[in-house]
């Protein structure tokens, strides 16, 4: 599989990356170079072969429904490049 | 000041048990280090008043005959370990001015140890990169050169590269490190320093600006075997905020240190000898079976077949979970905001300007990847050759106990070097990305010198939380090889 | 599955079957949020109620509350529904103001709960199985503010990460009312095993509706989805538009676009929703921040044992042991508080009257007056005592009626009321002759007029009575010793 110019436009549009033209380009080549590495793993025959997403091979811990965070707005809002009225603040949406 | 500058971590607390010093004095010796090394670029963020605060306290604890395991220790801590009220980076220019209202765990469990924060360490962005050249503040500069002619600025290795340039260089006793690809231990390896990224689930991820979260693991970097038992032991323990952190109790390190590996069996996984290995590092490795056979170990030849495969399934699964992990540096609640008419535009033009190369080409690839129509092809085909490295371990491990590898293909290299060849750079990680796949226990020992006088390490893999076994084989090959050769720059002096 | 010719809707082309499934997100009733320790009480100060975690600072990390894993298997057990003993949290990734980690834990390919099956009321007393897909849990998201500033848009995140139970029905509705009943079913059955509050107005409760329409036996048309729907009464409105656009476009010559749309409740109208055109691709993945939720069947079968008696176990007991009809009996176990309330007025009494006066006069005066059942000024005991003095005769169901309104404007009891204004019926013969005698004597030509074969003149004469005694003369009396004394 070999990446274009388009598809590779729409994924940077899919992680919110803006992209100029001169920019796309070397990206294309670059993540051709890493696809054509990769492509190696199709060599590997992983028939009835489970995938593994994580080693640590126990279940989920529980934790118990009790209140113990939250109730700090300041501290969630110390860091904001915008707010106004206890909100984050944004460019405006229109739904 | 160069006497109390070449102490190990081990060899501080006991002086300063001994009271043959104090954490000031130790601490202002490190401040001095710090500023005498500047132009390493280890520090992102020096904080020599808190240094000294801390000093002062620890002290008073000391006085008393408290303290933690590393009271009065003066280290530096990875900036990629939030810290609260301290500038927190991850050296990326999209987390300007971000100071966590928070501390995360392992660097609370070192000040619940007494230990003292010189500053925040500098590393590849995002801890993406292995020779500390993608960061948003600049390069890091080896403590080490070639001999003879060439005066080549050369790389720390990477991620950690501020962690082991300062550790190296003697800016800090000891330093935070994360691994998750061979992070920790490939700049251990080029700087001739101890490096041990425990098992995935000993420390706590918790407050660890994450990279890809079924990978990463917080470790030391260290003068010594035992100084990272040592700091190992204050970094881990369970933590409940962290899911997939282990329920286990935390084993004396130290006490693993027996220097006994007699009967011990030491794989050698015949799959590790690579294309265009240099020879001098081939030899390296063999020296190393050579003193661990002598030290009354069995070497055993094994195989881990799927090795090859490691590096590209490396390549799909952490930017696929570092694509979805760093989606939050969108400039609404923290960090860097580049404006735009829209929504959309704000995000776009933060990320754009808020990201580096690296991080972006691996932002792309993992977004493609999980991508309607290849996430079969890619990530879930990737998943499964995961399953089977982590098989061939398994399997290893039924007839050994540890494994002996080199830790990377090469010493250190110039600045610049390897920059424009994404795939070239990532080789580096050939020998360390296996066990990180199977988040595995390894540690880097250095062991020799280079031609060009650079050291080079040896790698030592256990099976899951047996770090006792992985400290103990490590600490016979640092006796063994007796590794004293010094980097050309040394805060202090020789 | 045959298309119901009362269900179609008349297009200029002929008739048309609306197809409807539903996605119904369900708040799951917890102190705290699903990943982190943060309080879910609505209403509270922008941004009160967020953890760290839930504002997605760099390095936090989610952890799983145990109760709303409980709840979700709760829920599916109600469901009727499949519980998978392993399931898997994955990302739903992508870009949006109030989805702080630029991704929702979800889960998408093994949810906790598979297929299912829930009844429908519907009207008539008839019922209809509507199949449920799967029942998963997922995060919330924050909350946009966008009329507060010219340029700006605010971001409250106090709902980020609230657990949400979300349950896809399968495309089983053919009609607004039916996706209405089966909202309102969801609901009971949500609100009976204490699950979600089924607040809709607090949005605890949404629903997602996907609308298609296909000429009978056709394949299915393309869906839009309808989103965020917070009253049934909108929901329905929002369906029957968004049918009748479809078939429009359709007849036009035209084609549906599969989009999202929204509903303008001040317009009535289905429109496209802006900020969704683009095409979404979610990029799921297991979050390698969490493991896979296992349990035990023992879990199950623990928490099965524990389920309340279900509103459908409820209606069926009701009709066997009640002998009340299935409408009756469905809207008495709508709610547990209305099945509780009726079981302690019928325990003892006549239990088709004790239903005929709930729904009737008791739900009747409470609508009129904008009241629940909670705030009633008649009780169970009280609207008991009224049942007793008409079984007992001492009062007749006419007089029971102002009684009852009494009641319910003062709040006292049956009996005190029935004392103070006199209204004990008259049943002594004695009496009742009297007042039939005043009456023929007062209409003496009536009387010759039924004596000569005027028959139907006996209602007449049985409302003049009534009228003298002001109601209280007993009708069945009245009416024999009447008969009596006019054939003379």
């Amino acid at each position: 599989m070999s990446l274009d110019k388009a598809t590779v436009a729409k994924i940077a549009h899919l992680a919110r990356i803006k992209t100029d033209d001169a920019q796309l380009d070397a990206m294309v080549a670059d993540l051709n170079t890493i696809l054509g590495f990769v492509e190696q793993l199709s060599e590997v025959n992983t028939d009835n072969v489970e995938p593994l997403a994580s080693v640590t091979g126990h279940g989920l811990p529980l934790r118990a429904d009790v209140v113990t965070d939250g109730a700090y707005p300041e501290r969630v809002l110390a860091n904001a490049p915008d707010r106004a009225h206890g909100y984050y603040a944004v460019p405006k949406v229109v739904e | 000041m160069s006497d109390l500058l070449s102490l190990s971590l081990t060899g501080a607390r006991d002086a300063l048990k001994a009271k043959k010093t104090s954490s000031a004095e130790l601490t202002d010796a490190y401040i001095g280090a710090m500023e005498a090394g500047k132009s390493l670029n280890a520090f992102i963020t020096e904080t020599p008043d808190k240094a000294r605060a801390m000093a002062k306290a620890s002290d008073e604890k000391l006085a008393k005959g408290d303290g933690g395991a590393m009271e009065g220790l003066p280290i530096g801590i990875k900036d990629l370990f939030c810290t609260q009220g301290v500038l927190t980076t991850a050296a990326s220019h999209i987390l300007d001015g971000f100071k966590p209202e928070y501390e995360s765990t392992v660097s609370q469990n070192l000040w619940n140890a007494g230990a003292v924060m010189l500053g925040k360490l500098n590393l590849d962005e995002f801890a993406m990169g292995s020779s500390n050249e993608t960061s948003h503040y600049g390069a890091v500069e080896n403590p080490w050169r070639r001999s003879g002619g060439d005066n080549a600025k050369l790389v720390p290795g990477g991620s950690s590269g501020g962690s082991a340039a300062a550790v190296s260089g003697r800016l800090a006793i000891a330093a935070t490190g994360t691994d998750t690809g061979g992070s920790i231990r490939q700049p251990a390896s080029l700087c001739g320093i101890v490096g041990i990224k425990p098992t995935y689930g000993r420390c706590s991820r918790w407050g660890v600006v994450a990279f890809a979260s079924s990978l990463d693991q917080a470790g030391p970097l260290t003068r010594t075997v035992s100084d990272a038992a040592l700091m190992l032991g204050a970094m881990a323990g369970h933590d409940p905020k962290d899911s997939t952190s282990a329920d286990l109790a935390v084993p004396d390190f130290e006490a693993a240190l027996t220097g006994d590996v007699r009967g011990m069996k030491i794989g050698i996984p015949k799959e590790y000898r690579v294309d265009g290995m240099p020879d001098e590092i081939d030899a390296l490795w063999q020296k190393g079976a050579a003193m661990l056979k002598d030290a009354g170990a069995e070497i055993v030849d094994i195989s881990l077949p799927h090795t090859k495969y490691a590096l590209p399934t490396y390549y799909i699964i952490a930017p696929a979970e570092a694509s979805s992990n760093l989606a939050r540096y969108d400039g609404v609640r923290y960090g860097l905001r580049v404006d735009g008419d829209s929504l959309n535009e704000m995000y776009e033009n933060t990320r754009a300007e808020g990201f580096g190369d690296e991080v972006k080409r691996r932002i792309l690839i993992g977004t493609y990847v999980l991508s309607a129509g290849y996430y079969d092809a890619y990530y879930l085909k990737a998943q499964k050759v995961r399953a089977l490295i982590q098989k061939d371990f398994n399997d290893a491990y039924q007839s050994v106990d540890a494994i002996l590898t080199p830790t990377a293909p090469s010493a250190a290299f110039a600045i610049g070097e390897n920059e424009d060849d994404p795939i070239k750079m990532y080789l580096n990680d050939v020998f360390t990305v296996p066990a990180s796949l199977a988040g595995l226990p390894g540690i880097s020992v250095p062991v020799g010198l280079s031609g060009e006088g650079l050291p080079l390490g040896l790698q030592v893999l256990g099976k899951a939380f047996d770090e006792e076994t992985v400290l103990k084989v490590g600490g016979v090959l640092e006796q063994a090889a007796g590794f004293d050769a010094l980097p050309g720059f040394l805060a202090g002096g020789k | 599955m045959t298309a119901e010719k009362s269900n179609l809707v008349t297009g200029n082309t002929g008739d048309w079957e609306i197809v409807l499934g539903l996605e119904v997100h369900a708040q799951v009733t917890s102190n705290s949020k699903l990943f982190s320790g943060a309080a879910t009480t609505f209403g509270s100060e922008p941004n009160s109620q967020v953890s760290l975690v839930d504002s997605a600072m760099p390095g936090m990390l989610p952890v799983i509350n145990e109760e709303c894993v409980r709840q979700a298997v709760r829920t599916g057990l109600g469901l009727n529904a499949a519980i998978n003993r392993f399931s898997v949290f994955d990302r739903k990734n992508y870009f949006y103001a109030d989805l702080p980690q630029g991704y929702q834990i979800s889960q998408f390919k093994q949810p906790i709960v598979g297929e299912g099956v829930i009844t429908v009321d519907l009207p008539g007393g008839r019922s209809k199985s509507i199949g449920i897909e799967r029942l998963h849990l997922e995060q919330d998201a924050g909350k946009s503010i966008h009329d507060q500033s010219p340029t700006k848009s605010f971001i409250d995140l106090n709902r980020s990460g609230v657990a949400l139970m979300e349950i896809v029905s399968r495309p089983d509705m053919r009609s607004a009312e039916e996706a209405a009943a089966y909202v309102k079913k969801l609901r009971s059955i949500l609100r009976y095993l204490g699950t979600c509050d089924g607040n809709m107005q607090e949005g605890s409760m949404r629903a997602d509706v996907n609308v298609s329409v296909r000429k009978p036996g056709d394949e299915l048309g393309t869906r839009c989805e309808i989103k965020n729907m917070n009253s049934i009464r909108f929901m329905q409105q929002a369906i029957e538009y968004e049918a009748r656009r479809q078939i429009e476009i359709i007849e036009d010559g035209g084609t549906i676009d599969q989009e999202t749309r929204l509903f303008d409740a001040n317009k009535g109208e289905t429109r496209s929703m802006r900020s969704k055109e683009e095409a979404h691709d979610y990029r799921y993945f297991p979050d390698p921040d969490l493991l896979p939720l296992i349990f035990s069947e023992e879990f199950v079968e623990a928490e099965k044992a524990k389920l309340p008696e279900l509103p459908d176990a409820k209606k069926a007991r009701f009709i066997a042991d009640f002998g009340l009809s299935p409408y009756d009996a469905a809207i008495l176990v709508e709610e547990q508080e209305t099945a509780a309330f009726y079981e302690k007025v019928a325990d003892g009494r006549d239990p088709k009257l004790a239903a005929n006066w709930m729904i009737t006069e008791l739900f009747g005066n409470l609508n009129k007056a904008g009241k629940d059942l909670s705030d009633s000024p008649v009780d169970e005991e009280k609207l008991g005592g009224l049942i007793d003095l008409i079984t007992d005769n001492t009062i007749s169901g006419r007089i029971a009626k102002d009684v009852f309104a009494e009641m319910f404007e003062s709040g006292k009891d049956a009996p005190t009321i029935v004392e103070e204004k006199g209204l004990r019926q008259v049943t002594d013969t004695g009496a009742i002759e009297e007042l039939i005698d005043s009456v023929m004597a007062s209409q003496a030509e009536k009387v010759a007029e039924y004596r000569s074969g005027k028959d139907k003149l006996f209602g007449f004469f049985v409302g003049q009575v009534m009228k003298q005694s002001q109601g209280k003369a007993n009708p069945a009396m009245v009416n024999e010793l009447l008969k009596k004394k006019l054939a003379g």
